[in-house]
């Protein structure tokens, strides 16, 4: 019988040098982060949708205007940031690093904007005594459940926390790109972070503030 | 670390400024709708399944074209959308309907 070589057969196959999935670790690896970090925040807008449905008093706290106004402002900033990103990533593939330079730090930008009107809401929230711990709204005579404040600003926080990152991320890439250490992939990586952090305010968005309104005597 | 030359890669070079513009057109469009639903206070259930509607669309929209997803190989696609749906399925599948059951006993102990 002859002899089959194992080798042979095997070889290409698990050899290395092959890329399955075409593309390179730094970006692999990214994708795999934030398919775990999307479980974080799944996690996180789940079980703020879980005590509030198991709650029979959670307030309604925001106003069309200016809770919500504001919050729709926050969207379009996240938006058009990753936009400029998309568009900074096009470019340092072009190799143009001073447009993608200028893009990133647009992003970073807009990203600070965010990060900013985001912490007035909060302190607006704050004066209306709103903490993570305790709220002073009201339903139907009864005080409000405290959970509110604590998932409210749990999730919006860790949102929050997630941007400022993405705000340090985003300024070490330009810097380093616009001095030739790094290189579009880098750019690259980063912009999937910053298009993550938008999608997930896509969640946060509608089901903390929209599904929150305020709906006066309408009472459902 | 080493320095890099920044020469042009066409590796990715996946989209158009044209596309990307249509897309962030799009998600200002759907967001305009969900601020529009806020505004015209529909019914919570009406409103929970529209508003998750367009936040699903809206997220398809920015990983298939800003994250290139689309661009991308079928098999990075494969690991990463289906695990996501398994888990989130047997959160909601297995965790979910206990909230439900909560509010029934707050019911129930009210009457």
């Amino acid at each position: 019988m002859a002899e089959i070589d194992i080798d042979a057969i095997a070889g290409p196959a698990w050899g290395g040098g092959v890329a399955p999935f075409a593309t390179n670790t730094k970006k692999l690896g990214m994708w795999l982060f934030l398919l775990s970090d999307s479980l974080t925040f799944s996690s996180a807008i789940l079980a703020y949708a879980y005590v509030r449905l198991a709650s029979t008093n959670w307030p309604r706290p925001f106003e069309f205007y200016p809770a919500v106004v504001n919050a729709t402002f926050l969207t379009l900033i996240l938006l058009s940031s990753s936009l400029t990103m998309v568009l900074a990533v096009a470019a340092a593939h072009r190799g143009e690093v001073r447009k993608a330079v200028m893009f990133i730090v647009f992003t970073a930008v807009g990203g600070a904007a965010f990060v900013a009107l985001h912490l007035m809401e909060w302190f607006r929230l704050f004066a209306e005594g709103v903490t993570p711990w305790s709220n002073k709204f009201s339903v139907a005579g009864k005080p409000a459940d405290p959970l509110f404040g604590g998932t409210f600003f749990g999730l919006t926080g860790l949102h929050m926390l997630h941007v400022s990152i993405g705000i340090i991320y985003l300024t070490i890439i330009a810097i380093g790109f616009g001095r030739r250490k790094f290189n579009a992939d880098h750019v690259e990586v980063s912009g999937l972070y910053w298009h993550f952090v938008d999608l997930v305010w896509m969640f946060i968005f509608p089901m903390v503030y929209l599904m929150s309104v305020n709906l006066g005597t309408r009472g459902f | 670390m080493a320095s890099h030359e920044i020469a042009p890669t066409g590796l990715h070079e996946v989209g158009s400024k044209r596309l990307f513009m249509w897309v962030w057109f799009w998600l200002l469009i759907l967001t305009g709708i969900e601020t529009l639903l806020a505004y015209l206070r529909l019914e919570p259930h009406t409103m929970l399944v529209l508003l998750v509607g367009l936040s699903l669309i809206k997220s398809a929209l920015i990983v298939a074209y800003f994250m290139h997803l689309r661009f991308e190989k079928i098999g990075l696609f494969l690991i990463i959308v289906p695990t996501l749906v398994f888990c989130l399925a047997m959160i909601l599948i297995f965790v979910f309907p206990d909230s439900v059951r909560i509010v029934n006993m707050h019911t129930i102990r009210l009457h």
